[in-house]
């Protein structure tokens, strides 16, 4: 099912959170949404999950309007807020009965939704505790069994790995990979890698305004442009070999790396490409290559780039 | 149509269930349930202007001690049930679920007058004991419980409206009380001051005068009508301040 979000903007009394903010998202595609604190990402997220009214703009997920017709867009959601908050009076199969009742999922079929949740999400050893004796790790599963309970077609999670250790990050990843491939999911994170590798799209928001929109690799080759590539030679005069590389056409820059003497950084103009011509140097001069390789930039580097102003 | 309407009542019943327990399982309940059999029984029985001193077979002296008590008990009631969704971040759960703000806020009510309907039939053994000791007028005990159920309405309405207020549980109590103690005695005390239209107009709104009435076995739709405007007047406020802290 699609998501379509239409001139989305929201204030808060003289604040602006999100500024006309479109995008979409078809179905199947799992969204990474990046963005520093502030950005306008959570504000989004509850706009979409109909919380939130926006002051202005549409929201769409399959034929439904979000404003017009509340209920059955909700019914097609699951939601994961941000901090995730549970009845904790309650245990994890009241608490998940009580959310299956609430999405109107049949009463024969209940039981077997919370079963296949528990399995799902791991809850076995802890499905008759309370919430409030869950650590924070299985407070987040039992988060993730509640916006799961009713199979929706759409999944808005906001920060869905917050407080899991390193084993259950990889899980989760992989489950929400699993289950991506036929819903159409949100996930909002401020783990780069971890959006890189769950995400088939990236869309990075700054004060509210969309910045950058693709996938890893096209927001890599849109921010830099131009090749970058670390070498090492050996037996060669460090002078030498700047001197040289740098009277090539295609070499806009070299720069000599900080812990290590022999390799350098050499950096080409815009849609050049200067790979053999640094070979043919080498060879000229019998210098002994030992690493050519192309540098990528760090999405890190990138989202610090859209996001400092 | 019936199946409209089972879809519009489902949520408030499931709502309203998971309340009621959740009452039970914090003791809440128990300890709300002491408390008024206890008052209400000291003062039926035992202290003050109780059965014995009216020398009639009537409940009379039970409805005036459980008017006051009740009138205390419900804000402790009321106080948590919105205000404790706000706090923790759960009514962000709940609107995000198919499930319309006056679902919720009626699910509330519900749940609140559900313990109440509790509390008053563990007093019928009151009313088999003072028929024992006399002859009881039946249509006045009815209507007596009657008039207590309306009025607990009406203070359930208020207090659901205190508790969606802000999200502390002490603040909505402390409002409820104070909005409760204007019908409560407030709006008689300016009537009875002040003559004219301004003190016939406060005299409407002061529900002394509404219980009375009903205390004695008559019920007119006057009354009725006053106790169920002031609940739809408190769920109504509660849903629209709902509303806006979503907006």
């Amino acid at each position: 099912m699609d998501i379509i979000v239409k001139n989305l903007t929201k204030f808060y009394g003289q604040q602006k959170a999100v500024d006309n903010l479109s995008f979409e998202v078809k179905a199947g595609e799992i969204l990474g949404f990046l963005g520093p604190n502030g950005a306008g990402k959570t504000t989004t997220m509850k706009a979409i999950a109909g919380f939130l009214t926006p002051t202005d703009g549409d929201i769409t997920i399959g034929r439904y309007n979000v404003s017009d017709n509340p209920e059955m867009v909700k019914q097609m959601i699951g939601y994961l807020p941000e901090h995730n908050p549970l009845y904790t009076d309650m245990n994890v199969i009241d608490y998940l009965r009580y959310m299956a009742q609430l999405q109107r999922i049949r009463a024969s079929k209940i039981n077997d939704r919370i079963l296949e949740m528990v399995n799902v999400c791991g809850l076995e050893g802890e499905k008759h505790k309370h919430i409030s004796e869950l650590s924070k790790g299985y407070r987040q599963r039992v988060g993730l069994a509640q916006a799961l309970i009713h199979d929706p077609q759409v999944l808005i999670l906001d920060e869905p790995t917050t407080g899991l250790d390193p084993n259950q990050i990889v899980e989760i990843r992989e489950l929400i990979r699993k289950i991506g491939r036929e819903k159409t999911i949100i996930l909002s994170s401020h783990i780069l890698a971890e959006v890189e590798a769950t995400c088939d799209r990236i869309l990075i928001i700054n004060k509210g305004h969309i910045v950058a929109d693709g996938t890893a690799d096209q927001l890599r080759k849109a921010s830099s442009g131009c090749e970058c590539l670390r070498i090492t030679v050996e037996d060669a005069n460090r002078n030498d070999v700047v001197r040289t590389l740098q009277s090539i056409d295609t070499v806009e820059l070299v720069d000599t790396v900080a812990d290590k003497t022999d390799s350098f950084e050499v950096q080409s103009r815009p849609g050049e490409s200067s790979r053999r011509a640094v070979f043919r140097a080498c060879v000229d001069n019998g210098w002994v290559l030992t690493e050519l390789s192309p540098v990528e930039t760090k999405l890190e580097d990138i989202f610090r780039e859209l996001t400092k102003q | 149509m019936i199946k409209k309407i089972f879809k519009t009542t489902s949520p408030t019943l499931t709502i309203a269930c998971r309340e009621l327990k959740s009452h039970f399982d914090s003791l809440t309940a128990y300890i709300l349930l002491v408390l008024f059999l206890g008052f209400s029984g000291i003062f039926t029985w035992i202290y003050g202007s109780d059965v014995f001193f009216y020398g009639q077979a009537s409940l009379q002296a039970f409805f005036s001690t459980a008017y006051v008590t009740l009138f205390l008990l419900i804000p402790a009631l009321t106080m948590r049930t919105i205000a404790d969704e706000m706090r923790g971040g759960t009514i962000e759960m709940l609107l995000t679920k198919p499930v319309t703000r006056w679902q919720i806020v009626g699910g509330k009510y519900l749940s609140v007058m559900l313990l109440i309907i509790i509390a008053l039939a563990l007093t019928l053994p009151y009313y088999a004991t003072v028929a024992c000791l006399g002859n009881i007028d039946h249509g006045a005990v009815l209507c007596g419980y009657f008039g207590l159920l309306l009025m607990s309405s009406a203070y359930a309405g208020i207090g659901l409206f205190a508790s969606s207020i802000c999200g502390n549980p002490i603040v909505s109590f402390l409002i409820s009380l104070a909005i409760g103690l204007l019908f409560h005695i407030g709006f008689g005390i300016v009537g009875h001051q002040f003559g004219g239209i301004g003190g016939q107009v406060a005299i409407c709104f002061d529900m002394n005068s509404h219980f009375d009435s009903m205390a004695r076995g008559v019920i007119d739709s006057k009354d009725i009508v006053y106790f169920a405007s002031v609940t739809f007047a408190g769920l109504f406020a509660a849903e629209k301040t709902l509303e806006s802290k979503t907006a």
